[in-house]
C-alpha cells in the first residue's frame, strides 16, 4: 500500500497512520507545520513504515496548495493508491453561534475545501487505475442536533458527497470510505463531557483499517454507534426538538 | 492550535484524593507547558503526586505527545516525547527483540512518568532504576526556557529530575537505551513459600541466578506463617525454548463501573489471598509465560482501581534496610496487621544499589508494598504508625504511592531532601512548578 495522509500528525490520523506503518505501508504526510510533520514522519518510521517517510505542505485553508502537495506525493511514492483525510476543524454550536468569521472558516474547511481536496485526490487516483479514498466525516452529520448544528451541517454535506463518489466511481476501481466517528477522546475533544460509547483513537483506527481492507463504504466507530444511529436517524422531529443531544 | 485548559476532576490511580483542577491536553506539549505548574502522564501514581497544587494551577497532561523521535538499532538509543507509553513501546519493540531496560508492574505509564518516579522493576537487584538508563532529558523549566540536561550538561538538574516527581520542570522529551532480548517470551519459575524468613532467603538466593524476581505475600497470614506467599522468578526465554510466534495481544477486561465499597471487605480480601496462595498447589511451577502475564498481571483488568469503590485506596511502599534476622520487615508487617490493616495485595522485593536520582526511592534492602482501601478516619493513623516503624528502622517511603504521609515524617526519612531543594530553588526560585504532594510534604505554597 502507498498512502497519502492529510492530518496524520494528530488524534485519529496519527493512530491510523501508525497501524498502516506497522504493516509496512509506504506513507507520505501532508500538513501545515513542517517541523511537526517531520517528527511524525520519524515516529512512523520507527513504527514500521519504510524510511524515508516524506512530507509536503498542504493546508485545508489554502486550496491552491492541494495540487502541488499531491503532485509531490506522487513523485515521492512513485504513485499512490490510498488517500486518507483526517484533518478538519471542530467547534461546538455555542462557540460558533455568535462568531460568523469562525463559522465561515469551519464551513469552508470542513466542507468546501475538503471536497476540493478530495476532487484533486480522486482525479489522481482514477488516473492511476483507482484505489481508496478514506475521509473522516462525523456522526454529527447524521441528524440536525442542537449542540453541533453548524459542524454537523458541514459534515452532513461531506458525507453525502462521499456517498455519491462511491456510487459513481466504485465500478471504475475507486473505493470511497466515509468514516463516522462518535465521541473519541482526542485533543480535539479534550475538556468536553464524554458521552456513553466514548472511543479511543486507537479503537477507531483499528476499525477504519478493517474498512479499508474490506472496502466498506461507510464506517461507524466505535462499532455500536451503527445501531445507536440507526435509532436516532428514525427519531421523529418532535422528539429531536425536545432532547438536548 | 492547542485548545484552552478546562476544569475537570483529577485523581491518581488510588482515586484518593480527588481534586478539582485545570487540565490542558494537546499534541503540542512544548506549547502548552509554558504556563503550567505541573505535568502529568497517565495518572498512575497512586496518591497526589500528579495532582495540581490548587484549583487554579493548570496541569498539563502529556499523553497526546507520544511520538517516538529516533531509534538507533545498533546502540538501542531511543528518543521519544514524554507522553509515549510503555504499552506503545512494548507493542513496537518487543517483536523486534527490544525491551525497556527497566519496567514497572504496569505498562500504562508514560516515559515522563517513569523518569519522574524513577520507577523500578523486578530487575532492580541487577539493573537499578529506570533513571540509570536515561541519557538525556529535555525539560521546560520554571522560567520558560527549554533545557537539555544529562550527566554532562546541567548534571544537578538531571539528577534532581530523575525521581523528582515532576517538580523540577516539565519533561518534554527524553532519551533512553533499550535492551536487546533473546525472545519476547518469559521463562518463569514460581515457588510457594511458607514464611517471611524463607521468602527473604528465597529472594536473595534467586537474585544470584535470575534477572527478575518478586515475591507476593499473603498479608493476612500471621504468626509462624507471617510472610508466606509466592516467589516469582523470570528471565527472557532463549529463542529455542520460546514459541516461534510473537506473543499475541492479550484481551483485556474492563471493570465497567465503580464497585460498591462493601465488595472489597475483610472476608473477600481474605478469600482472595487464600485462593491465590493455594492456587499454587505444586510447590514449584515453571514454564514459558506471556510477557504480560509475568510483567503486568494486573493490566489484564482495565480500570481495576474501580473495584475499591468510591472511597478509593492507597498503596504504601517502603524500603527497609537488610538485617540478619529480617527484623525490620517482620516488625513492619506485624505493625500493619496489628493496626487493623487488611491488604488486598502485598509485594516484597529486594532492592539493589541506590540510583543517581536525588530523591530516587530504592536503596539496598527489602521493599514492601501493601495496598488497602482508604478509610478517612483510620488510614492516616495507620500510615502514621507505619511511617514510625520505617523511620525507626532507617528506611524510606515511595512518593509515587503516597497520599497520607506527614511532612515531618518525610523530612526525617529523607536526609537527601536539602540537596534536592537546593537544585529546585536554583531553577525555580518562585516555586512555580509544584503539586498537591509538594504542598503537603515540602511546604510549597498552595
Amino acid at each position: 500500500m502507498k498512502a497519502v495522509l492529510l492530518g496524520a500528525s494528530k488524534g485519529m490520523g496519527r493512530a491510523l497512520a501508525r497501524l498502516l506503518a506497522a504493516r509496512g505501508a509506504r506513507l507520505f504526510l501532508l500538513g501545515r507545520a513542517a517541523e511537526d510533520l517531520e517528527r511524525s514522519a520519524r515516529d512512523l518510521e520507527i513504527h514500521g513504515a519504510p524510511a524515508p517517510v516524506e512530507t509536503a505542505y498542504c493546508d485545508l485553508l489554502q486550496p491552491d496548495s492541494f495540487a502541488a502537495a499531491l503532485e509531490e506525493a506522487q513523485r515521492a511514492l512513485d504513485g499512490f493508491d490510498t488517500v486518507v483525510v483526517t484533518a478538519g476543524l471542530f467547534a461546538t454550536q455555542e462557540e460558533l453561534e455568535n462568531d460568523p468569521l469562525r463559522t465561515a472558516r469551519l464551513l469552508t474547511v470542513d466542507f468546501a475545501h475538503t471536497v476540493l481536496f478530495c476532487e484533486e485526490a480522486r482525479r489522481r487516483l482514477l488516473a492511476g487505475g483507482g484505489g481508496t479514498l478514506c475521509v473522516f466525516s462525523s456522526l454529527a452529520g447524521e441528524r440536525g442536533r442542537k449542540p453541533v448544528i453548524l459542524y454537523g451541517a458541514a459534515k452532513a454535506g461531506l458525507s453525502r458527497y462521499l456517498e455519491g463518489l462511491d456510487h459513481k466511481f466504485r465500478a471504475r476501481g475507486l473505493i470511497t470510505i466515509c468514516v463516522k466517528p462518535g465521541f473519541v477522546t482526542t485533543g480535539m475533544t479534550a475538556g468536553l463531557e464524554p458521552s456513553p460509547l466514548t472511543g479511543t483513537a486507537e479503537e477507531v483506527a483499528a476499525r477504519v483499517l478493517k474498512a479499508i481492507d474490506r472496502g466498506w463504504p461507510e464506517v461507524y466507530a466505535p462499532a455500536p454507534w451503527r445501531l445507536v444511529m440507526g435509532v436516532i436517524r428514525r427519531l421523529p422531529r418532535c422528539v429531536m426538538r425536545r432532547v438536548g443531544f | 492550535m492547542p485548545q484552552q485548559p478546562y476544569r475537570t476532576k483529577l485523581a491518581g490511580w488510588g482515586r484518593y484524593p480527588v481534586v478539582e483542577g485545570l487540565e490542558w491536553k494537546s499534541e503540542q506539549l512544548a506549547a502548552i507547558s509554558k504556563n503550567a505548574t505541573l505535568s502529568r502522564g497517565l495518572g498512575r501514581s497512586y496518591g497526589d503526586s500528579s495532582l495540581p497544587a490548587g484549583a487554579d494551577c493548570p496541569v498539563v497532561t502529556t499523553t497526546l505527545a507520544d511520538r517516538l523521535l529516533s531509534f538507533d538499532p545498533v546502540s538501542g538509543r531511543l528518543r521519544a516525547e514524554a507522553g509515549a507509553t510503555l504499552f506503545q513501546l512494548n507493542r513496537v519493540f518487543l517483536r523486534q527483540g527490544w525491551f525497556v531496560p527497566v519496567s514497572p508492574g504496569t505498562q500504562f505509564v508514560t516515559l515522563g512518568g517513569m523518569i519522574a518516579s524513577d520507577v523500578h522493576g523486578k530487575n532492580h537487584h541487577v539493573d537499578g532504576c529506570f533513571g540509570e538508563h536515561v541519557s538525556s532529558i529535555q525539560l521546560r523549566v520554571a522560567d520558560g526556557r527549554i533545557v537539555d540536561c544529562s550527566e554532562t550538561s546541567e548534571p544537578d538538574l538531571f539528577r534532581a529530575t530523575i525521581g523528582g516527581m515532576g517538580l523540577t520542570g516539565h519533561i518534554l522529551e527524553a532519551e533512553i537505551t533499550m535492551r536487546r532480548i533473546p525472545s519476547p517470551w518469559i521463562w518463569g519459575e514460581s515457588e510457594r513459600i511458607d514464611n517471611l524468613n524463607a521468602m527473604v532467603a528465597g529472594l536473595k538466593e534467586a537474585a544470584q541466578h535470575w534477572p527478575m524476581t518478586v515475591g507476593w505475600v499473603d498479608c493476612l497470614a500471621r504468626g509462624a506463617k507471617l510472610g508466606r506467599g509466592i516467589l516469582m522468578k523470570g528471565r527472557w526465554a532463549e529463542p529455542e525454548e520460546a514459541p516461534q510466534t510473537p506473543p499475541p495481544t492479550k484481551h483485556r477486561f474492563r471493570i465497567p463501573f465503580v464497585w460498591p465499597n462493601f465488595v472489597l471487605c475483610r472476608p473477600s480480601i481474605k478469600a482472595f489471598n487464600l485462593a491465590y496462595y493455594w492456587k499454587h498447589v505444586q510447590r514449584i511451577q515453571r514454564g514459558i509465560l506471556h510477557p504480560d502475564a509475568f510483567l503486568y498481571p494486573l493490566d489484564a483488568l482495565d480500570d481495576w482501581n474501580l473495584m475499591y469503590g468510591r472511597r478509593g485506596f492507597t498503596q504504601y511502599q517502603c524500603v527497609l534496610p537488610h538485617a540478619e534476622d529480617n527484623g525490620p520487615a517482620r516488625r513492619f508487617l506485624e505493625r500493619f496487621i496489628s493496626g487493623g490493616g487488611m491488604a488486598f495485595l502485598c509485594v516484597i522485593k529486594d532492592c539493589g544499589a541506590e540510583g543517581k536520582g536525588m530523591l530516587s526511592f530504592p536503596r539496598p534492602g527489602m521493599s514492601i508494598a501493601i495496598e488497602f482501601p482508604v478509610h478517612p478516619a483510620r488510614t492516616p493513623a495507620l500510615v502514621d504508625r507505619l511511617n514510625e516503624v520505617v523511620l525507626a528502622e532507617g528506611g524510606r517511603i515511595y512518593l509515587t504511592k503516597d497520599a497520607f504521609t506527614r511532612p515531618e515524617h518525610f523530612r526525617a526519612m529523607e536526609p537527601r531532601l536539602d540537596a534536592f531543594n537546593a537544585v529546585r530553588r536554583q531553577w525555580d526560585p518562585q516555586v512555580r512548578i509544584r503539586s498537591a504532594q509538594s504542598v503537603r510534604l515540602l511546604g510549597d505554597p498552595a
